[in-house]
């Protein structure tokens, strides 16, 4: 079968190829150019961040070798023993564990509540005063910004030592975190239920009831769900600063070469990252895919 | 008309009883949700052992640590200069390891992804060993590296390094995976192998997605940055530990001015970026 395809004439083809082969060249130098100012920076940062090659070269080896050191001994005689002695402290660890994961539900619940009541304060389509919208967003801003652990630091001080400051470090991060990304859905959403609501009379509270929550509400948890997933890490490391949970035995097990209660307090963290990260996502998804949500 | 005035209420409850019938299963469910909510928090109030006389001498302390912070005062120019060079640290610190982490994770990545791999044991493998290192927080692993490259900004990098590694193994492949494949199947058919099938069908789908992600984590790492200094791994975290430790409360909130300065500008910017790159905000 013969098909036609239609040919240019040789000069407009020429100047096709031209404009090709230009265009690419154009692409080619905007890629180089990043590219320059990428190493450029990134040398600069290097210097600034004493990057040192040949420190990394020459102990390169403790890295692996600290791992190697870390791990547990284990001989096939006395297998079950040596599992044992690893171990030891497994009842007092689990009790920490149990600890952190509690404090990093209490302040992910208070947090997400204090985040629930600022996020409407904060949505530009529901708050008429700009004034209002800019404060409550420079507050959740803070909150935000300020590392958990420097809030943690100074409530230690506070508070005293114990789980209270690590709950309340961990509320505040999370205030300031969900409210502004229970803010960025707000903002989304339809606004006809809203009017809906308001012409027929409803108070800004009615509104944001029955016109705004059901809207958003899934979305709400399942954000609320992928913070308790990070605040459980956050959590885990309170302890270096005093502030409760497992941290404190980690931190003391590392600075006295305690080697293996390392490894051993690593493993438990690990797996119970893992295992939280698992439920919360077969949690989300299943929220998520009820409700029917675009995201 | 007249049949929507509320006089009519009843008759219309009459009619459509379906929507004015009260569903008390699900207020069952939803009354067992929020009791097991609120009374898991009051376990953890008793597990804990929350002391509720110390939370409120402790808002009046935090007071008074408030009252001691204004105004913000760094002392001297001299120490201006100290928390400027640490603030650079904690920059390079995040850029660099932001970097390095997006730059490893990249081709393991690609192992983890299903539409690139076609091995079922390798992708496993790829993930749990990513979801391991990423269940190790940034703080751990800058102890780790701080014992073995020594104390400074370094150690810092190497840290980020590692635990961005995790996150962004972990991101880059789940974006590899929702490409189109139509693109990579356009390449096969005119001949590509499975190599260029990747290379210029898929990543170029891919790589704005990536780049913005990277962007989103350069932010977020600039937050960790200022932290890792409190186990001695450089940055600005390190001298913030300290003053707050000999209670300095001024220098303390000219510290936490600084940083927030820092990563509302670096938010900034890597929002413009982002914009820039993939035409539309979105949230990674």
């Amino acid at each position: 079968m013969r098909t036609a395809v239609p040919e240019f004439p040789e000069a407009r083809l020429r100047e096709l190829a031209d404009r090709y082969a230009a265009a690419i060249a154009a692409k080619r130098r905007r890629v180089w150019l990043g590219a320059a100012v990428l190493i450029a920076v990134a040398i600069a940062a290097g210097w600034m961040g004493e990057v040192s090659l040949g420190n990394f070269v020459e102990n390169f080896w403790r890295f692996p070798a600290y791992f190697v050191s870390i791990a547990p001994k284990f001989s096939s005689a006395t297998a079950w023993s040596d599992l044992a002695d690893w171990l030891w402290g497994l009842p007092r660890w689990t009790r920490l564990l149990g600890d952190t994961l509690l404090i990093a539900y209490m302040g992910t619940l208070s947090g997400a509540l204090c985040g629930f009541a600022l996020c409407f304060l904060a949505s530009a389509n529901l708050v008429k005063s700009g004034t209002t919208v800019f404060v409550t967003r420079r507050v959740l801003e803070f909150f935000r910004t300020v590392p958990e652990i420097v809030f943690a630091l100074i409530f230690v001080l506070a508070f005293g030592l114990g789980p209270l400051p690590g709950v309340l470090a961990i509320a505040i991060h999370t205030a300031g975190a969900l409210g502004k990304q229970f803010a960025e859905v707000v903002e989304n959403i339809d606004s006809k239920p809203v009017e809906g609501v308001a012409a027929s009379g409803g108070s800004w509270v009615q509104v944001v009831r029955f016109g705004a929550l059901p809207q958003v509400l899934s979305n709400f948890v399942s954000y609320a769900l992928l913070r308790f997933e990070i605040n459980v890490r956050g959590a885990a490391v309170m302890g270096f600063v005093g502030a409760g949970g497992i941290g404190q035995d980690l931190i003391e097990a590392v600075r006295k070469f305690y080697f293996t209660d390392v490894s051993a307090i690593l493993l438990l963290i690990v797996l119970t990252v893992m295992l939280i990260d698992f439920l919360t996502e077969r949690l989300r998804h299943r929220l998520l895919g009820l409700e029917g949500s675009t995201r | 008309m007249s049949s929507f005035s509320f006089e009519n209420r009843a008759g219309i409850a009459e009619r459509y009883p379906g929507v004015f019938r009260t569903d008390w299963w699900q207020r069952g469910r939803i009354a067992i949700l929020v009791g097991g909510a609120v009374g898991l928090f009051l376990f953890g109030i008793v597990q804990l052992d929350i002391p509720f006389n110390r939370l409120s001498q402790g808002m009046v302390r935090l007071g008074e640590f408030v009252q001691l912070m204004l105004p913000p005062n760094p002392g001297s120019w001299a120490e201006v200069l100290k928390y400027l060079h640490a603030l650079g640290e904690t920059v390079s610190i995040a850029f660099l390891g932001t970097l390095g982490g997006a730059l490893l994770a990249l081709p393991v990545s690609l192992l983890a992804a299903r539409n690139v791999v076609a091995s079922r044991i390798i992708r496993v493998l790829t993930r749990r060993g990513l979801d391991t290192i990423r269940g190790v927080d940034t703080l751990i692993w800058a102890l780790i590296w701080v014992g073995v490259v020594g104390l400074g900004p370094f150690a810092g990098i190497l840290a980020v390094i590692c635990s961005d590694f995790g996150t962004f193994g972990k991101l880059f492949s789940e974006a590899i995976e929702v490409a189109d494949k139509n693109p990579a199947e356009g390449v096969r058919s005119s001949g590509g192998n499975h190599f260029h099938s990747v290379r210029f069908g898929l990543l170029p789908q891919v790589f704005p997605v990536l780049l913005s992600q990277v962007l989103y984590y350069f932010e977020s790492n600039t937050r960790s940055a200022t932290i890792i200094g409190i186990v001695g791994a450089g940055g600005i975290g390190l001298q913030l530990a300290e003053q707050i430790r000999v209670l300095e409360w001024q220098k303390v909130s000219f510290l936490i001015l600084l940083i927030l300065i820092t990563v509302s500008s670096i938010d900034w910017i890597s929002g413009k970026l982002r914009f820039a790159i993939i035409g539309k905000r979105t949230v990674a």
